[in-house]
């Protein structure tokens, strides 16, 4: 492809050149599923990507930076989770249709498991007081990180006006108007992308339409 | 049996719905499990996405859960494959021809458009849960206690601070 890569994505690539990666082809079944179990079975705390970066680009090297970035553009800009999509596009990748399927089901089973098990005894358990009182406090800990992640995804956007404008106008339509998602994903989607449409002078994508 | 089916629509649904992640979908899961179909209660809905976040993996494999309060082992199974094979049949679809748009700028332009959107559908998802997980000085304290911890302690685990909230809540209110 004849991609002029945009300068080393920020500090230090460990000299690694990416110029002559290639994806390689002949990754065993088995040892794609080991390495996806592994992922999901130490990911806690969601965060899954930083769990696949370290395990698929620094410690296996089945995908260079490059590599794991666009299959995470790919995996963000389309429905499902984050570390699902991941999975399934870099078991693609390594061995095919095979490779997909193993390496979701080895991203999805410890996790699965778990949450069965603790979803049964939370059935058998549902008016134990201390079950309750750990739960609420659980729920709690969860909205403190959800908000610290939303944060830390969305600190980049909160310096463009734009962007506040359409975190804004999302949270106004899902949160307070309640307004179907499907209605949000088909409005606010499109005229997203079309504010930061490719203009036709290069370089700035400050949207500045000159109607 | 009929339910069966609903839960598998419900959550096939909410499979293509779900750009942007768990979080994203968290309002619209809420919405079509607790006020549409009744399924669960409002706290049971806070109760089992607590037990989503202390697993590894995912946190919106607590899906799984909401199958089996529905209809059991069944419904779990499908709200399992509901969930993960729409969504994932889209991304082996595109991953495949994504590459060849590589040069395209409108696919930068796709990519620029939906992060502010994505933020604002998984603010959108905090505030969600919040609505129910925060209801008193307690729970507040420890949602600003993980917050910070989770913000300015980048070392620490966040599993183990989600668990931590659990304990405080054992110790101060059963």
């Amino acid at each position: 492809m004849s991609t002029p890569a945009p300068p080393g994505p920020g500090p230090a690539a460990s000299g690694t050149s990416t110029a002559s990666y290639a994806v390689p082809r002949d990754v065993l079944l088995w040892e794609i599923f080991l390495t996806f179990l592994f992922i999901g079975a130490v990911s806690f705390g969601g965060g899954v990507v930083a769990y696949l970066r370290a395990e698929l680009v620094l410690k296996k090297r089945w995908l260079d930076e490059e590599h794991f970035l666009s299959a995470l553009g790919i995996a963000q800009a389309l429905p499902g989770l984050n570390a699902t999509n991941m999975s399934i596009i870099v078991g693609d990748r390594l061995r095919g249709v095979a490779g997909a399927i193993i390496a979701f089901l080895g991203m999805t089973l410890p996790g699965g498991t778990m949450v069965l098990v603790l979803g049964v005894l939370y059935a058998s358990n549902a008016h134990n007081p201390y079950v309750n009182a750990t739960l609420i406090g659980v729920g709690a800990a969860a909205v403190g990180m959800l908000s610290a992640v939303t944060l830390q995804i969305g600190r980049k956007q909160l310096g463009s006006l734009i962007d506040i404008t359409i975190i804004a106008v999302t949270v106004l339509m899902v949160s307070v108007l309640h307004i179907s998602l499907l209605w949000v994903l088909l409005t606010v989607g499109p005229a997203a992308v079309l504010i930061y449409r490719p203009r036709r002078q290069d370089g700035a994508t400050g949207p500045e339409p000159s109607a | 049996m009929n339910e069966n089916l609903s839960v598998l629509g419900v959550f096939a649904l909410l499979s293509v719905l779900a750009v942007g992640g768990g979080a994203a979908v968290l309002p619209e899961t809420k919405a079509l499990v607790v006020e549409s179909h009744h399924w669960l209660t409002d706290d049971q809905f806070r109760d089992i996405y607590g037990l989503g976040q202390v697993v590894p993996g995912p946190n919106m494999l607590m899906v799984i859960v909401i199958g089996y309060h529905v209809t059991g082992y069944i419904g779990a199974l499908l709200a399992f494959l509901g969930f993960f094979v729409p969504a994932g049949l889209i991304s082996w679809g595109a991953s495949r021809v994504w590459d060849h748009f590589e040069g395209s700028p409108w696919r930068r332009s796709l990519q620029r458009g939906m992060a502010p959107m994505v933020v604002g559908l998984m603010a959108a998802g905090t505030i969600s849960i919040a609505r129910t997980a925060i209801d008193g000085a307690l729970t507040i304290a420890i949602a600003i206690a993980v917050f910070a911890g989770v913000y300015f302690v980048k070392r620490v685990n966040p599993a183990l601070l989600v668990l931590g909230g659990g304990l405080v809540g054992l110790a101060f209110l059963s």
